[in-house]
C-alpha cells in the first residue's frame, strides 16, 4: 500500500491536508518528499473520509503543496534497538547523529508503547543513594520512580542532574545500569555539558543519548522523549538494565505539543495549552516503574523549567500530578550561594516511606527525615519573625531554632556538586544539627531511636 | 441491514456511518479489532462513538458493529477483591491472556464463568418474591456475604429453587417458570432502584482523628478531599479505604498513578480489618484506569465503580466508594467535549459538567432498598479533586462543593511542614456533625460534643492570636492566651497530626481518639482555670505533660485505657495548684 500521493490539499503551519486517500490509519507515520528531494516526517492527526491530517515533524519551510509526495507508511514511528545501542548518539527522532554507521536493528518497536497492566507492576521500593543529602535524607529516591526536578531559568538543574547520574548507586546490590538521555530543545552547551560529564565518569558507554537542540526542528521534539522511554524499556525489561532516564526540558515539550494543538484549532485548556496536556504528560511519566518477574527497571528524571517560576503554571502543576513527587530547585538559596540549591520544603518524595528503615537504610531514617522537616519549618518561621521584630524578641527556643536553620542551609544542603555523603553520612549529619536543640523539642522522634541516637555522637 | 462503516478517526473519537437503528449509549466494535465504544452522539445514519481502547491503526472504511445494549457491568459472585478496568473488564485476566501491557481488542467475559459457587437457598418453592429479593447466598469470601437477589423486572412465585454447587449463568430458580441465575447485568449509567432515600445518623468512622473528631463523614454521605499535588490526598483515600468500618470498599483509581493501584494490591491482602481480622482485600474491589490507559475509559470508570457499589448496599450492606480524583473523570468528559466540538462553559469544560458531577454524587445515600425485608444500606462516597495549582475557583471544585456536605480541604501549607493529614482545619467543614451528635453521646462520652467544641475554638483563636504573635511578638500576649497559643500546637503536633505509616497511629480507634481528647482538653481547661487565679504560666504549662502528650501515637488501641492515668494526674497535679 505504499504509494506516494500528490495531493496535499493545504499547508497550513505543522499540518498537511492530503485528500483522495484510502486505507490510511490513524497515528501513522508519514514520510514527505519534496521536489528537492529532502525527506520529512510526520503522523496521523485525523482521518476524515477521503482526507487524512498529517502534523509534521519538522516546519513546512520550502514545502509546496504541488507535486510533493506524501507517503503513509501502514505503521506508526518506529526505532530500531540492538544491544549496540549503548554508547550512540541519535537524533529526536532516532536517528544516527554520531557519524558512526547505523545501528543493525535486531527489531523495531513503536515508540507510543502500550499502558503497563496495574496488576503486572511491581511497586518500587528499592532505595537509590544519590549521595546528596537532601534527596536521600529527605525525598529519597527508589527505583521504578518518575521525581521531576522543577527548577528555573538560569538555575544549576543540569549540573543537578549530572550529579545524580554520577553518584546514583543502589547500595548492595550488583546490577546492569544505563542511562537514557533526552535533550528536547535545549541549548548545544547544555546538551555539551551532559555529553562531557558522562565521558568523564565513564558514563558514556553505557548512555544512549537523544539530542534534539534548540534549533532542531520543534515538532521533532513531540518524538523525542517516546523514542528515548521506548529505548529505555527495551534496554530495562528485555535486556535487564536498570534505567535512569532524564529529559530535558519538558517545558519546550509541552511548548510543541500547544503548537500543534493550536494549529489545529482545538479549544485550549490553561494558558492555551491543550486539555489533553494532562493525559499526553502521563502518556510519558506513566513509562517508568517496575514490572514483575523482569529485571530491570525505569527510573525518570524529567527536568522542567517552571515559566516566571510559578509552580501553578500548568506544565510544572500537571506533572506534579502525576509523577511520584517534585525536587523543587530555589532561587533564593542559590542566590546565597548554596549548592545543590533545593528547596526541601516543597519538595517530595511520594515513594519514600516504602524505600527506607531498618535493612533497606537505617532504623531512624523516618524519624529524622520528619524531625528535619519540621525543625526546618520552624525554623525559617523564626528567622522570619526575627527580621520582623528583632531577634531580641524572640524566645531562646526560637533563637535556636534559627541557628539551626542557619546551619541546616549551611551544612546539610550545602554540600557542593562534587560531593558524594553516603546514606549514614547524612543521617549523622542530621543528629548531629538536631543535637542544637534540645530533646524535647524532638517530638516526632519516638523514644526509643531518641534514647538510642541523641546521646550518641561517637559519628560526630 | 448494510454494514456500518467509520468515516473519521479523530482520537479516542470515531464517527461511523449507516448505524440507522442505533441507540445512544449502545455499545459498538469498532474496526477489524473489535475495539469496544459507546455511541454518545447521533445526527442522521451518523454516529459518534467515544471508544475505550487507543485507536491507533484505525481506518476510514473499518467496520463497525452495534451490540445494541448500553454499556453494563456484571454483577455476581467472583467480583470481589477483583480489579477491573475503566469498562469493567478484568485486570488479572488480562494480564493472563496478553501479557504485562494492555493490548487493544480483547474479547474476554468480566466475571468467570466456568468457576462453581457454593449457592445456598434461603427462600423455598411456593414463596412468593419480589425484585431485590434475597433468593439466597453464596459465601464469595470470608468477610462477604453475596446475597443473590432477584433481578429487577421479575417478580412472582418460585417454581423451582436449589441449593448447590453453580456457575454465574446456570439457573438457580425458577419464579413462575421463569429462569433466575446468579449474574445480573446492569447498564452503569442508569441508577439501581431503590424503595426510599432515609436520613443519616450514623458516623463512618475512619479512625483518622481530623475526620473522626473535628469534620466527621455519616454512613450515606458525601464528601470531597480537594488539594493541590503533593498534599496527601491519596493518602487520605487510601487511609479511609484501609480503615473505615465500611463493609464494602469500591476503590477508582481514575486517571492517576499506576503505582498507586499496584500500593493497592499488594498492601491490601496483607492489611489485617481490625473489625473481623481478614484481609482488607476480601472486602475491596479496584477499578483501574491509570492515566496511562485510554482517556474515554475513565469516563466511564466512575459509573462502573458507582454500579458496583450500589449492587452491594442492595443487599443490605454500608459501602465507600472513592473516586482519586474526580477531576481527571472532568476532564475526560472536557476532552470528548472538546472533539464532538460542543460549545464549552468554563474553562472549556462542557456546560453539563455540574449536572454530571451532581448525579453521581446523588446516587451514594443510605437508603432502605428494593425487596420485601425492608433492608436497609448506604453508600457513603469520598471524591478527591485536583484543583489546578491548587486554586479551588476553577469549576470541578465548585461544582463539587455545591453538592458535598463534608470538605476536607488539604493544604499545601501544611504539607510542607510535613503536616499529615494536611486537612486545613480552619476552611474544612462538616454539616453532617449535628446530625452524628447523638451517636457520639451514646457511643462516646456525653462530654464528647463539648471537647470538640473545645478544641475547634482553640484552632481557630490561635490562629489570630498566631497573627498578633507575628506583628508584635509572643511576649505581648496574655498568659491566657500564651496558653491557647500552646495548647493549640499540643493539639495540632499530638492530636491532628496523624502518621499513616506507623503501625500504632495508622488508626485511632474512637475510644482512643476520645481519651486523648479527654486528656488534652482537662489538661486545658485546669491550667486556664490555674492562670486565672493568677498561677504563673511557667508552673502551669509543665513539659512532662507535653512530652506524655506526643507519646501518644505509640500507645496501641487496646492500651488506651493507660491514657486516662494521665489525665487523673493532670487532675491530680493541676487541682493541687488551684487548691
Amino acid at each position: 500500500m505504499n504509494k506516494y500521493y500528490k495531493t496535499i490539499q493545504s499547508a497550513v503551519g505543522p499540518l498537511l491536508v492530503v485528500t483522495d486517500t484510502k486505507g490510511v490509519t490513524y497515528n501513522e507515520f508519514v514520510e514527505i518528499k519534496a521536489n528537492d528531494g529532502t525527506v520529512r516526517y510526520g503522523k496521523v492527526l485525523e482521518v476524515l473520509d477521503d482526507k487524512a491530517v498529517v502534523q509534521m515533524f519538522t516546519t513546512g519551510q520550502g514545502l509546496g503543496i504541488h507535486d510533493n509526495a506524501v507517503k503513509f507508511t501502514g505503521h506508526g514511528l518506529e526505532v530500531a534497538v540492538s544491544p549496540d545501542i549503548l554508547g550512540r548518539v541519535f537524533d529526536g527522532l532516532g536517528r544516527p547523529k554520531d557519524g558512526a554507521a547505523p545501528l543493525i536493528a535486531t527489531k523495531k518497536l513503536d515508540i507510543n508503547g502500550a499502558p503497563i497492566n496495574p496488576t503486572a507492576r511491581d511497586y518500587p521500593q528499592d532505595f537509590i543513594q544519590t549521595g546528596i543529602s537532601t534527596i536521600d535524607g529527605l525525598n529519597t529516591l527508589v527505583r521504578g520512580q518518575k521525581l521531576p526536578i522543577f527548577s528555573m531559568s538560569g538555575m544549576p538543574h543540569a549540573a543537578l542532574a549530572a550529579q545524580i547520574a554520577r553518584q546514583a548507586t543502589v547500595p548492595n546490590a550488583d546490577s546492569k545500569f544505563a542511562i537514557v538521555f533526552a535533550a528536547i530543545g535545549i541549548t548545544y552547551d547544555e546538551a555539551a555539558y551532559f555529553m562531557n560529564s558522562f565521558a568523564e565518569t565513564g558514563a558514556l558507554s553505557r548512555s544512549v543519548m537523544f539530542i534534539n537542540l534548540a534549533n532542531d526542528p520543534a515538532l521533532e521534539r513531540i518524538a523525542t522523549p517516546r523514542v528515548a522511554l521506548t529505548v529505555a524499556e527495551y534496554l530495562a525489561f528485555e535486556l535487564d538494565y536498570h534505567v535512569l532516564v532524564i529529559t530535558t526540558d519538558m517545558t519546550n515539550y509541552a511548548e510543541a505539543l500547544r503548537e500543534v494543538s493550536a494549529a489545529r484549532k482545538e479549544i485550549p485548556g490553561r494558558r492555551g495549552y491543550p486539555g489533553y496536556l494532562y493525559t499526553d504528560l502521563a502518556s510519558l511519566y506513566e513509562r517508568a516503574g517496575c514490572i514483575k518477574g523482569r529485571q530491570g527497571s525505569i527510573t525518570q528524571i524529567p527536568i522542567l523549567t517552571m515559566p516566571e517560576d510559578d509552580k501553578t503554571h500548568p506544565i510544572p502543576d500537571l506533572t506534579g500530578y502525576i509523577t511520584e513527587g517534585q525536587i523543587v530547585i530555589s532561587r533564593e538559596l542559590y542566590k546565597k550561594g548554596i549548592t545543590p540549591p533545593i528547596d526541601i520544603l516543597p519538595s517530595l518524595s511520594r515513594l519514600k516511606d516504602k524505600g527506607i528503615g531498618p535493612g533497606k537504610t537505617r532504623d531512624d531514617h523516618k524519624n529524622v527525615l520528619n524531625q528535619l522537616f519540621a525543625c526546618y519549618a520552624k525554623g525559617k518561621d523564626c528567622k522570619e519573625l526575627a527580621q520582623i521584630l528583632g531577634e531580641s524578641a524572640l524566645s531562646a527556643t526560637d533563637q535556636l531554632y534559627c541557628k539551626f536553620a542557619t546551619a541546616f542551609e549551611n551544612q546539610f544542603i550545602n554540600q557542593g556538586f562534587n560531593t558524594n555523603r553516603t546514606i549514614a553520612e547524612t543521617l549523622n549529619l542530621g543528629w548531629h544539627l538536631l543535637r542544637m536543640l534540645p530533646k524535647v523539642e524532638l517530638t516526632r522522634i519516638s523514644k526509643p531511636i531518641l534514647d538510642k541516637y541523641y546521646d550518641d555522637d561517637n559519628n560526630d | 441491514m448494510n454494514q456500518a462503516i467509520i468515516v473519521k478517526v479523530s482520537g479516542p473519537l470515531v464517527v461511523a456511518a449507516g448505524l440507522d437503528s442505533a441507540n445512544l449509549h449502545d455499545v459498538v466494535y469498532v474496526g477489524h479489532a473489535k475495539l469496544v465504544g459507546e455511541i454518545i452522539e447521533l445526527r442522521g445514519d451518523q454516529a459518534s462513538i467515544q471508544v475505550y481502547e487507543e485507536t491507533s491503526g484505525i481506518k476510514v472504511g473499518d467496520p463497525v458493529e452495534n451490540t445494541n445494549a448500553p454499556l453494563s457491568m456484571e454483577l455476581a459472585p467472583g467480583i470481589m477483591s477483583g480489579i477491573f478496568d475503566g469498562i469493567g473488564r478484568p485486570l488479572a485476566s488480562i494480564r493472563a491472556l496478553v501479557g504485562d501491557r494492555i493490548t487493544t481488542g480483547l474479547a474476554i467475559d468480566k466475571l468467570n464463568r466456568t468457576t462453581k459457587w457454593e449457592f445456598k437457598a434461603t427462600k423455598q418453592v411456593g414463596d412468593t418474591v419480589t425484585a431485590g429479593d434475597v433468593l439466597g447466598t453464596v459465601q464469595e469470601t470470608a468477610v462477604i456475604e453475596h446475597r443473590i437477589m432477584v433481578p429487577y423486572g421479575m417478580h412472582g412465585k418460585i417454581t423451582k429453587i436449589q441449593s448447590g454447587n453453580f456457575t454465574i449463568v446456570d439457573t438457580i430458580a425458577e419464579i413462575d417458570g421463569q429462569p433466575a441465575q446468579m449474574l445480573q447485568k446492569w447498564p452503569v449509567r442508569v441508577a439501581r432502584p431503590i424503595a426510599r432515600k432515609l436520613a443519616t445518623s450514623v458516623p463512618l468512622i475512619t479512625g483518622q482523628r481530623t475526620i473522626d473528631t473535628l469534620f466527621p463523614i455519616a454512613k450515606g454521605g458525601v464528601a470531597a478531599i480537594p488539594g493541590p499535588f503533593g498534599s496527601g490526598k491519596t493518602v487520605c483515600q487510601h487511609q479511609i479505604a484501609k480503615w473505615s468500618d465500611a463493609q464494602v470498599v469500591v476503590y477508582i483509581g481514575c486517571g492517576e498513578r499506576g503505582n498507586e493501584m499496584t500500593d493497592v494490591l499488594n498492601e491490601f491482602p496483607e492489611l489485617v480489618d481490625i473489625k473481623n481480622g481478614q484481609p482488607l482485600m476480601k472486602r475491596t474491589i479496584l477499578i483501574a484506569n491509570t492515566s496511562d490507559m485510554p482517556v474515554a475509559a475513565r469516563e466511564a470508570s466512575i459509573y462502573t465503580g458507582i454500579t458496583i457499589a450500589e449492587y452491594f448496599r442492595d443487599m443490605g450492606y454500608d459501602v465507600a466508594i472513592m473516586a482519586d480524583s474526580t477531576s481527571r473523570w472532568a476532564e475526560a468528559l472536557r476532552e470528548m467535549s472538546g472533539r464532538l466540538e460542543e460549545l464549552p462553559g468554563e474553562e472549556g469544560y462542557p456546560a453539563y459538567l455540574s449536572s454530571r458531577i451532581a448525579e453521581f454524587y446523588e446516587r451514594a445515600g443510605r437508603v432502605q432498598v428494593l425487596g420485601s425485608e425492608g433492608l436497609l444500606g448506604s453508600i457513603t462516597a469520598i471524591g478527591a479533586v485536583s484543583p489546578p495549582g491548587g486554586d479551588l475557583s476553577e469549576p470541578v471544585s465548585q461544582a463539587t462543593l455545591r453538592i458535598v456536605k463534608v470538605f476536607w480541604g488539604l493544604s499545601a501549607a501544611l504539607a510542607y511542614r510535613r503536616h499529615f493529614p494536611a486537612i486545613d482545619w480552619l476552611t474544612s467543614y462538616s454539616l453532617y456533625a449535628d446530625q452524628l451528635a447523638n451517636w457520639y453521646r451514646d457511643n462516646l462520652s456525653p462530654a464528647y460534643a463539648d471537647y470538640r467544641q473545645g478544641a475547634m475554638k482553640i484552632l481557630q483563636l490561635s490562629a489570630n492570636l498566631e497573627e498578633i504573635v507575628r506583628l508584635v511578638g509572643e511576649d505581648a500576649l496574655s498568659d491566657s492566651d500564651r496558653l491557647i497559643l500552646d495548647m493549640a500546637n499540643q493539639l495540632k503536633e499530638n492530636y491532628l497530626m496523624q502518621d499513616a505509616m506507623s503501625e500504632t497511629d495508622t488508626y485511632a480507634a474512637p475510644r482512643k481518639q476520645f481519651l486523648m481528647l479527654e486528656a488534652m482538653m482537662t489538661y486545658y481547661h485546669m491550667a486556664a482555670a490555674a492562670i486565672q487565679k493568677g498561677v504563673p504560666y511557667e508552673q502551669v504549662v509543665l513539659p512532662t505533660f507535653r512530652e506524655e502528650f506526643a507519646q501518644f501515637r505509640y500507645i496501641p488501641n487496646d492500651k488506651a485505657d493507660q491514657i486516662s492515668d494521665l489525665t487523673n494526674r493532670i487532675k491530680y497535679e493541676l487541682g493541687g495548684k488551684l487548691a
